[in-house]
């Protein structure tokens, strides 16, 4: 039983850390890939968003079953501290987008119609 | 008279949450719980709590509750989205066509209050094909930068996000 429920604890870790570079892959990809500005803002923005937070759910639930048990209590918080940090991308990453965005919109950045050049 | 006092009581309450509130992240935080870290904690929570309790408590307690309760479900709505969003993306990206046609779009909405119009701005951020640029706060105006036709359809056409953002801050 309970190599079952490491085994499948193991799993939703490794899954999560491979959806996660996966993510930041196809982000970075897509800076690469995408014709303008606003467009690239669209790949970096949403993926790398999801992508950071998938790892760090990773390496929280790695935390919660390798380390936490019998440590000091100051260990075992590291997960809170993780779940904080998830918080905070998801709060701080779409408005760091939107700032560029804005940024980018009012000084007359224009956006790629479909049809135009490469920028 | 009695209003007068109802809004001090009101005051002292404030302090009182942002002050727990404040010493519970602390004690998250460091995890060390000898007397001098709890007694630091102590003194920069209740700093804290009488400087700006006036910004983590707004409004009455039942209202407030019923927004957090709303917001949780929301929340969850949302992160269903957000994965959406990024299989969207990762679709436009890695497709050998790149199937986008990017246009700027301009909605208004019935929100008003800072937190639902920040809240409705990082979701769409957030969710499939679009991004925020502008908001003009008094009209409730939103401009968006969306990454095809369908995306930006969600938002003119069906308005889902707006509605639910709307029923959470009771905006409507």
């Amino acid at each position: 039983m309970v190599e079952l429920i490491e085994t499948i604890l193991l799993a939703v870790v490794v899954l999560s850390l491979a959806a996660g570079v996966f993510f930041m892959l196809a982000g970075a990809i897509g800076l690469l890939r995408l014709p303008d500005f606003y467009t690239r803002l669209h790949a970096t923005g949403k993926c790398d968003t999801l992508g950071e937070v998938l790892i760090i759910f990773g390496l929280l639930l790695y935390h919660i079953y390798y380390y936490s048990p019998g440590a000091e209590l100051s260990v075992q918080l590291v997960p809170v501290k993780l779940l904080f940090l998830i918080c905070f991308i998801f709060f701080a990453n779409p408005t760091a987008t939107h700032a560029i965005m804005k940024a980018a919109y009012n000084t007359g950045v224009k956006p790629w119609k479909k049809g135009d050049r490469r920028m | 008279m009695g209003e007068k006092s109802s809004a001090k009581s009101g005051k002292g309450v404030g302090i009182f949450v942002t002050f727990c509130a404040m010493f519970l992240f602390w004690l998250l935080l460091s995890g060390i719980l000898d007397p001098i870290h709890v007694g630091a904690g102590i003194i920069c929570s209740a700093i804290i709590a009488f400087v700006s309790h006036d910004l983590l408590v707004t409004q009455k307690w039942d209202k407030m509750l019923r927004k957090s309760g709303r917001f949780i479900i929301y929340v969850v709505w949302e992160l269903w989205q957000i994965l959406l969003a990024n299989f969207d993306v990762a679709y436009r990206v890695l497709h050998p066509k790149m199937p986008i046609d990017p246009l700027v779009i301009e909605f208004d909405t019935s929100l008003r209050s800072d937190l639902a119009i920040v809240t409705l701005a990082n979701s769409i951020t957030l969710t499939p094909g679009t991004i925020t640029i502008n908001i003009d706060q008094e009209k409730g105006r939103f401009q968006v930068h969306a990454i095809a036709h369908k995306p930006a359809d969600a938002l003119l056409v069906d308005k889902t996000m707006q509605q639910k953002v709307a029923k959470v801050f009771m905006e409507e």
